[in-house]
């Protein structure tokens, strides 16, 4: 587990401070979420050592790794965080094999964790290992900086925007090694990002930073839900991240029906085998609602739903927090629409879900 | 060979061996320096950084005389290093190689930090969060990467050491078989008569080294970018 309460003052900055205190759990993947600058990787850099927070305490594991109190600072080379870089920062001197070593080397004898061949067929780095990293491509960088952290042994992962730097092609080709990573070893990672499709693939839990403090922190699922933190309800592809199983597949009509609690979603065909829980963004500007059962409609999913809340959105805009049992939905509306149709809470609405962003792996990965 | 007299070749094989031996000496001091000046944050840093440059600046003579005053037998160092180990650097091959190491520190500073200034300090910092101390990490991490610039710098003060003079003649004096390099020689030539010819000899000899000295800097910093993964192998 990671305690960490923190306070820096960059010196000559604009007036910025951080200032922020979230825990994380022992295993599964934290993410640190929140626009560029608001201090998401100056934490992670303090986790790892690499920045002496002005005051604060950092304790991971019942280990203190910094109290400013105290007067107590772990250097990085005993503190075990493994880190990703953007810029991966392979040591260009030596071939990706001794860089994967690198680490391995200077891990404790006691120390468990994946061997050499298990991590290299994980990353499917097997065909890289003579080479220099000047001749690697991003993704393969990435992929072998990640080995190199793994196989470090560390306590913790720290990921600091690993895949910011690549484009979206290599991003690809990276996201599911970081999906199987999560999915294979039971380390706990803090991963920082700016990016959500990132967040919806890997992060059991979120913490939201904004202008250096944290905004909130909980599940993904819990997150998604709320409409009062604008960096995630502004946002276009603002949505409720639900967690669903596979029930099962019609391929006659090429979909595959998944389960919530609260109700059922028929999305276009997946491969994923029954009984694997997958995770689904249902985007509020995908949600419509009607008073009415609608009929003849080429839509799929038409849900029973309760209207929760009608809160105010951007410009002309409403959002309607709609409850379908336990789970809830966002659907974003005109303010127009709310006046025409009477929306207010406690009324029973149909719930028509225009498309599903499925996420493969999300909950945990079935593949 | 029979171009050069066995006086002139002693004078030739003096030079080489002072430049060496001053290039040894002041090789990983002038390594430590230049990383403090890169990378280390102290007070007086910038005292440091001009004080290493003094013998770029300052006449040569200067710095021979100062290095006599120090290391004289009456000197301050030079008094404690007869007493207690019995080394006497004045009028010795020793001191001729010491004022030539003195005198092209520099040299190897500015080579060696400009190199340091080339690595990128996040390859350090991976190392450390790999587990890698500080000695580790200077030794796994950034010696290797500022390898071309420790050698190019200390081809360049070997070959500035082959004609210091002002500091040698000065500190070391010019005495034939133990302090005489070639700069002092072909001093000494211009000094007799008739010594145009040992002069022209001796002249066109060190011409020919720095030119094969030149080629062969070249040549090994070309090999060691490779050997580093900086160009595509």
């Amino acid at each position: 587990m990671l305690d960490l309460a923190i306070r820096h003052s960059f010196p000559g900055g604009q007036g910025f401070t951080l200032d922020a205190a979230f825990t994380a759990p022992g295993a599964g993947v934290t993410t640190i979420f929140g626009p560029s600058g608001c201090g998401k990787s100056t934490v992670l850099a303090a986790v790892a050592g690499l920045l002496r927070p002005g005051q604060g305490r950092i304790v991971l594991d019942g280990t203190v790794l910094f109290d400013s109190a105290a007067r107590r600072m772990v250097p990085p080379e005993q503190r075990r965080c493994g880190i990703v870089f953007q810029d991966s920062r392979l040591f260009p001197h030596l071939s990706v094999e001794t860089n994967l070593r690198y680490g391995l080397r200077r891990a404790p004898r006691t120390a468990e964790g994946p061997g050499m061949e298990e991590v290299v067929s994980l990353l499917g780095i097997g065909h890289l290992l003579g080479r220099r990293p000047v001749a690697l491509s991003g993704g393969e960088k990435q992929r072998v900086a990640l080995g190199r952290a793994l196989l470090s042994r560390p306590r913790l992962l720290l990921m600091d925007e690993p895949l910011a730097a690549l484009d979206a092609s290599r991003k690809a080709e990276v996201l599911p090694f970081l999906a199987r990573l999560r999915e294979r070893f039971s380390i706990p990672i803090l991963y920082v990002t700016h990016a959500l499709d990132e967040v919806d693939r890997l992060a059991d839990r979120l913490v939201l930073m904004e202008a250096g403090r944290v905004l909130a922190c909980g599940t993904l699922e819990a997150l998604s839900a709320r409409t009062d933190l604008p960096i995630l309800a502004a946002r276009r592809d603002a949505g409720v991240v639900l967690g669903c199983t596979v029930l099962g597949h019609a391929p006659e009509q090429g979909v595959t029906r998944l389960g919530f609690p609260g109700g059922e979603f028929a999305v276009p065909l997946e491969s994923a085998v029954p009984g694997a829980p997958v995770r689904l963004r249902i985007r509020a500007r995908d949600v419509s609602v009607a008073t009415e059962e609608p009929r003849n409609l080429s839509m799929q999913n038409v849900l029973p739903a309760v209207v929760e809340a009608v809160e105010a959105g951007r410009a002309h805009e409403a959002m309607l927090r709609l409850r379908l049992g336990p789970s809830l939905l966002l659907a974003r509306v005109t303010q127009d629409s709310v006046h025409r149709l009477g929306l207010r809470p406690g009324l029973p609405v149909w719930a028509l879900v225009k498309a599903v962003a499925f996420t493969p792996g999300g909950g945990d990965n079935p593949a | 060979m029979t171009w050069l007299s066995p006086e002139e070749w002693q004078a030739v094989r003096l030079s080489l061996t002072v430049a060496l031996r001053s290039v040894a000496f002041s090789l990983p001091p002038a390594v430590l320096v230049a990383w403090l000046l890169a990378r280390g944050r102290f007070p007086g840093r910038g005292l440091l950084d001009a004080f290493v440059h003094l013998p770029l600046v300052m006449p040569p003579v200067v710095i021979g005389w100062l290095l006599l005053v120090t290391f004289g037998i009456r000197g301050p160092v030079g008094a404690l290093l007869h007493d207690w180990f019995g080394v006497r650097l004045v009028f010795t091959t020793a001191g001729a190689a010491l004022a030539t190491g003195v005198m092209s520190f520099p040299l190897i500073v500015r080579a060696v930090r400009l190199s340091l200034d080339a690595v990128d300090p996040g390859l350090e910092e991976a190392a450390r969060t790999l587990g890698a101390g500080p000695l580790d990490r200077f030794v796994t991490v950034t010696l290797p990467l500022i390898a071309p610039g420790i050698l190019s710098g200390a081809i360049t003060a070997f070959a500035a050491g082959l004609g210091e003079f002002g500091a040698v003649i000065t500190f070391a004096s010019n005495i034939p078989g133990e302090t005489q390099t070639l700069p002092l020689a072909i001093y000494s030539a211009t000094q007799t008569p008739d010594g145009e010819a040992v002069a022209a000899r001796l002249a066109a000899f060190s011409f020919a080294m720095a030119v094969v000295g030149l080629l062969l800097a070249e040549f090994a910093g070309r090999r060691m970018q490779a050997l580093l993964g900086r160009a595509p192998c």
